[in-house]
C-alpha cells in the first residue's frame, strides 16, 4: 500500500513538471491561438540546453532552468515576431504544417549534434530519496516539481497582478476589444508565445532530473502538452497543472501495474473521455 | 467525373494523355529504382486523396489517418498469413474494420461536436492508442513486427497480390487514377456540394437543409474506407509491418503532407504534391549520400525547410497555381481556398 502511495506521489511530482510544459502550451494556445505542434521539440531542445550547461559548467538543471527560460523567451518572442505573426488567423492546417515543419527542423537539429542516444546528466542526487514515514520521494522530483510550481505561481501573478498581464488576457478575451482600445496585439502575441516557450524551457530543464534527453522524446511530449491541456481544460491556468498530475499520476500508476510501454495509452483514453463527457476540460468553463 | 474532362481546356486534355500513355509505358523503359519512386509517388497520391476527401471538401482535419492504413494493412496480411485469404478478397474486412472505426471516431467526434483542434486530437488519440495497443497484440507480432513470409512459389500469383515491381507499378498507378476519378465524381455529386457548404459554414448549410452529422459522417466514412485499401496495397508491397512505423504520428503527417502542398480540395493537387515531396525526399536522400554527410537527420531538416518554405510562399498549394500558369484552368474556375 504504502508503494502505491509512494508511486502516486512520485505520479504528482513528474505530473507538475508535465503541467509546466503543459502551461506553456496553454498560455500559446489559449492567447495566439496557434497551435504549437512544435512543443516537445522545444521542451526537448531546453532539455539538451539543460544537459549542456551542467556538463560543461556544472551549473544544477533547477538553476539552469533560469537562463534556459530567459533564452527561450527571446527565441519565442522572435519566432512569433518573425514566423508566426504572419499565420496568426490563417487556416488551422497551415498553422499546423509550419509548426509541425518547424519542429521537424529542430528534432533533426538536435539529431544531428547530439546523436539518437539518450544523455543522462548523472546528477549527484540523482538516487538520493527522502524517507517520509511510509513514503519513500525521490530528492530530484521534489525538486523538479517544486521549481515548477515557483515558476507556475510567477506566471499566475504576472498575469493577475500586472499590467501587461492584464493586457495579454484581454486579448485573449476579446481580440477585436484589445486593438480597439490600442493594444498593440502582435506585440502582446510575441510576449505571449515568448512566455509560452520560456515555460517549456524551464519545464525542459526541469525535466532534465527526470528523463534522459533524447531527440525521440520530443513527439511524445507535444502530445502529451496537448492532452494535458485539453484534459484541465484550455485556456485555465490552473487547469494545466491539474491536468499534469492527473496525466502524471495515470502515467506512474499504468507504469505500476501494467507494462511502463504503455502507460501513455491511459493518457489517451483519459483524453478521449474528457472530450466526450466534459469537452471545455475538467477546470475550464463553456466558452 | 464526367465534368471534370468537359471543363478541362483542349491543352490539359492533351497533357493528361500524355501523361497517361506516359505513366502506362513506364515499365518498359524506366528502371527498377524509377519505378519504385513512382510505386511510392501513387501511394501517397491515393491515400493523399482520401484524406483530401474528408478534409479538403469536407473541411473535418483528421491527424489519425494512419490508423485506417493501419488496421488496413493488419486486417489484410493477417488473414492472409493466419488464413490464407488472398488481399482483394481479404480488401473487403480491411476497409470494413477501418471503416467501423472510422465512423466510430466520426460519431463520437461529430456527435458531441467536438470541433477544430479538439477533434485533430481526438483523431490522433485513437491512431495513438492503437498503436500502443498493437505493440501489445501477440498474434499481431507486437513491437517486433508482423512479416508476410517470402514464398518463391507464389511470385507471380497476382491473383493473391504476390509478383514483382511490375505488378504493384500498375496496381498503384489503378490506385492512384481511381483515387482521382472518385474524388473528381464525389465533388461533382450532391454529397460533395453538401461537403462543400459544412466546409463553408456549417450553419448556413444546416439551414438549406442539409443533414450536417451524415455529410460528414459519410466523408468519414469514404475517407476510412479508401485509406485502408491504401494499407493493402502498403502491407503487401513492403511485407513487413511495424506499429510504430504503421499506426505512428509521423505516418498520418506523412500522408496528409502531398495534398496539402499539392493543393487543398483539389482533384490533381495530392497528385502533383506527391510528385512534388516524392521527388524531393529522393532528391535530398541522393544529395545527402553525394555530399557524404553522415547525419541521419539532415534529410529531414532540409524538408522541414522546404515545407516551412512552401506553406509560406504557396499556402493554396502548388496545383492551383500551376494550373493558372500553365493556362490549365476550365472554364468552371477551380475552387481554391
Amino acid at each position: 500500500m504504502s508503494l502505491i502511495l509512494s508511486v502516486v506521489v512520485s505520479g504528482v511530482l513528474t505530473g507538475l513538471v508535465y503541467g509546466l510544459m503543459a502551461l506553456g502550451l496553454s498560455v500559446i494556445f489559449g492567447i495566439v491561438r496557434v497551435v504549437n505542434f512544435a512543443h516537445g521539440e522545444f521542451a526537448v531542445m531546453a532539455m539538451y540546453a539543460a544537459f549542456m550547461l551542467f556538463r560543461d559548467f556544472g551549473l544544477d538543471p533547477a538553476a539552469a532552468m533560469l537562463p534556459v527560460a530567459a533564452a527561450f523567451f527571446g527565441i519565442g518572442y522572435l519566432l512569433q515576431s518573425a514566423l508566426i505573426n504572419p499565420f496568426v488567423g490563417r487556416a488551422e492546417h497551415e498553422q499546423f504544417i509550419l509548426l509541425v515543419a518547424l519542429g521537424m527542423v529542430i528534432v533533426n537539429g538536435l539529431l544531428i549534434i547530439f546523436g539518437p542516444d539518450a544523455r543522462p546528466a548523472n546528477l549527484s542526487y540523482a538516487l538520493d530519496s527522502y524517507e517520509i514515514g511510509p513514503l519513500l520521494i525521490d530528492k530530484a522530483r521534489l525538486l523538479a516539481a517544486a521549481a515548477a510550481v515557483a515558476v507556475a505561481a510567477a506566471l499566475f501573478a504576472f498575469f493577475r497582478l500586472t499590467a501587461l498581464g492584464t493586457a495579454i488576457r484581454a486579448c485573449a478575451d476579446n481580440l477585436l476589444g484589445a486593438a480597439v482600445v490600442g493594444l498593440n496585439v502582435k506585440r502582446l502575441y510575441a510576449l505571449s508565445f515568448g512566455i509560452g516557450l520560456a515555460c517549456v524551457g524551464a519545464a525542459g530543464a526541469l525535466m532534465v532530473t527526470i528523463a534522459d534527453a533524447r531527440p525521440a522524446l520530443a513527439q511524445a511530449f507535444t502530445l502529451q502538452a496537448f492532452i494535458i491541456v485539453i484534459v484541465g481544460g484550455l485556456g485555465s491556468m490552473s487547469g494545466a497543472l491539474v491536468g499534469g498530475v492527473l496525466i502524471g499520476v495515470s502515467e506512474a500508476l499504468a507504469g505500476f501495474f501494467f507494462e511502463p510501454s504503455m502507460k501513455s495509452m491511459f493518457s489517451f483514453a483519459l483524453l478521449v473521455l474528457v472530450l466526450v463527457l466534459r469537452p471545455q476540460g475538467l477546470m475550464g468553463s463553456r466558452a | 467525373m464526367m465534368a471534370l474532362w468537359r471543363d478541362m481546356p483542349a491543352r490539359g486534355r492533351a497533357l493528361a494523355g500524355l501523361l497517361l500513355v506516359v505513366l502506362l509505358a513506364a515499365p518498359l523503359f524506366a528502371d527498377r529504382y524509377l519505378l519504385s519512386v513512382l510505386i511510392l509517388i501513387f501511394y501517397f497520391a491515393y491515400v493523399g486523396q482520401a484524406w483530401n476527401l474528408m478534409m479538403g471538401l469536407a473541411g473535418q482535419l483528421s491527424l489519425g489517418h494512419a490508423l485506417y492504413v493501419g488496421l488496413g494493412a493488419y486486417v489484410a496480411a493477417m488473414l492472409w498469413v493466419y488464413f490464407g485469404v488472398g488481399p482483394w478478397l481479404g480488401v473487403v474486412p480491411a476497409v470494413a474494420v477501418a471503416a467501423l472505426a472510422g465512423s466510430a471516431i466520426a460519431w463520437l467526434g461529430f456527435r458531441f461536436s467536438i470541433e477544430g483542434v479538439y477533434f485533430v486530437l481526438l483523431t490522433i488519440a485513437f491512431a495513438e492508442f492503437t498503436r500502443i495497443a498493437f505493440d501489445h497484440i501477440g498474434a499481431a507480432g507486437g513491437a517486433g513486427g508482423f512479416f508476410i513470409p517470402y514464398q518463391a512459389q507464389r511470385l507471380g500469383e497476382w491473383w493473391n497480390l504476390r509478383g514483382g515491381q511490375r505488378l504493384f507499378y500498375y496496381v498503384g498507378l489503378a490506385l492512384a487514377i481511381g483515387g482521382v476519378i472518385l474524388t473528381a465524381w464525389l465533388e461533382g455529386s450532391r454529397l460533395g456540394y453538401q461537403w462543400r457548404a459544412v466546409r463553408e459554414d456549417q450553419q448556413a448549410a444546416r439551414s438549406l437543409g442539409i443533414d450536417i452529422l451524415a455529410a460528414k459522417m459519410k466523408a468519414a466514412l469514404i475517407s476510412s474506407a479508401m485509406t485502408a485499401v491504401g494499407g493493402v496495397f502498403y502491407a503487401f508491397y513492403y511485407d513487413s509491418l511495424f506499429p510504430a512505423q504503421v499506426f505512428g504520428i509521423g505516418r498520418s503527417i506523412e500522408l496528409i503532407l502531398a495534398p496539402i502542398v499539392g493543393g487543398l480540395g483539389t482533384v490533381f493537387g495530392p497528385l502533383v504534391g506527391a510528385f512534388i515531396l516524392t521527388q524531393l525526399g529522393e532528391l535530398l536522400t541522393a544529395a545527402v549520400e553525394k555530399l557524404g554527410v553522415d547525419a541521419p537527420g539532415a534529410k529531414a531538416l532540409v524538408y522541414g525547410l522546404i515545407l516551412m518554405l512552401i506553406i509560406f510562399v504557396r499556402p493554396d498549394g502548388v496545383w492551383p497555381w500551376l494550373a493558372r500558369a500553365c493556362g490549365l484552368t476550365g472554364r468552371k474556375p477551380g475552387r481554391a481556398t
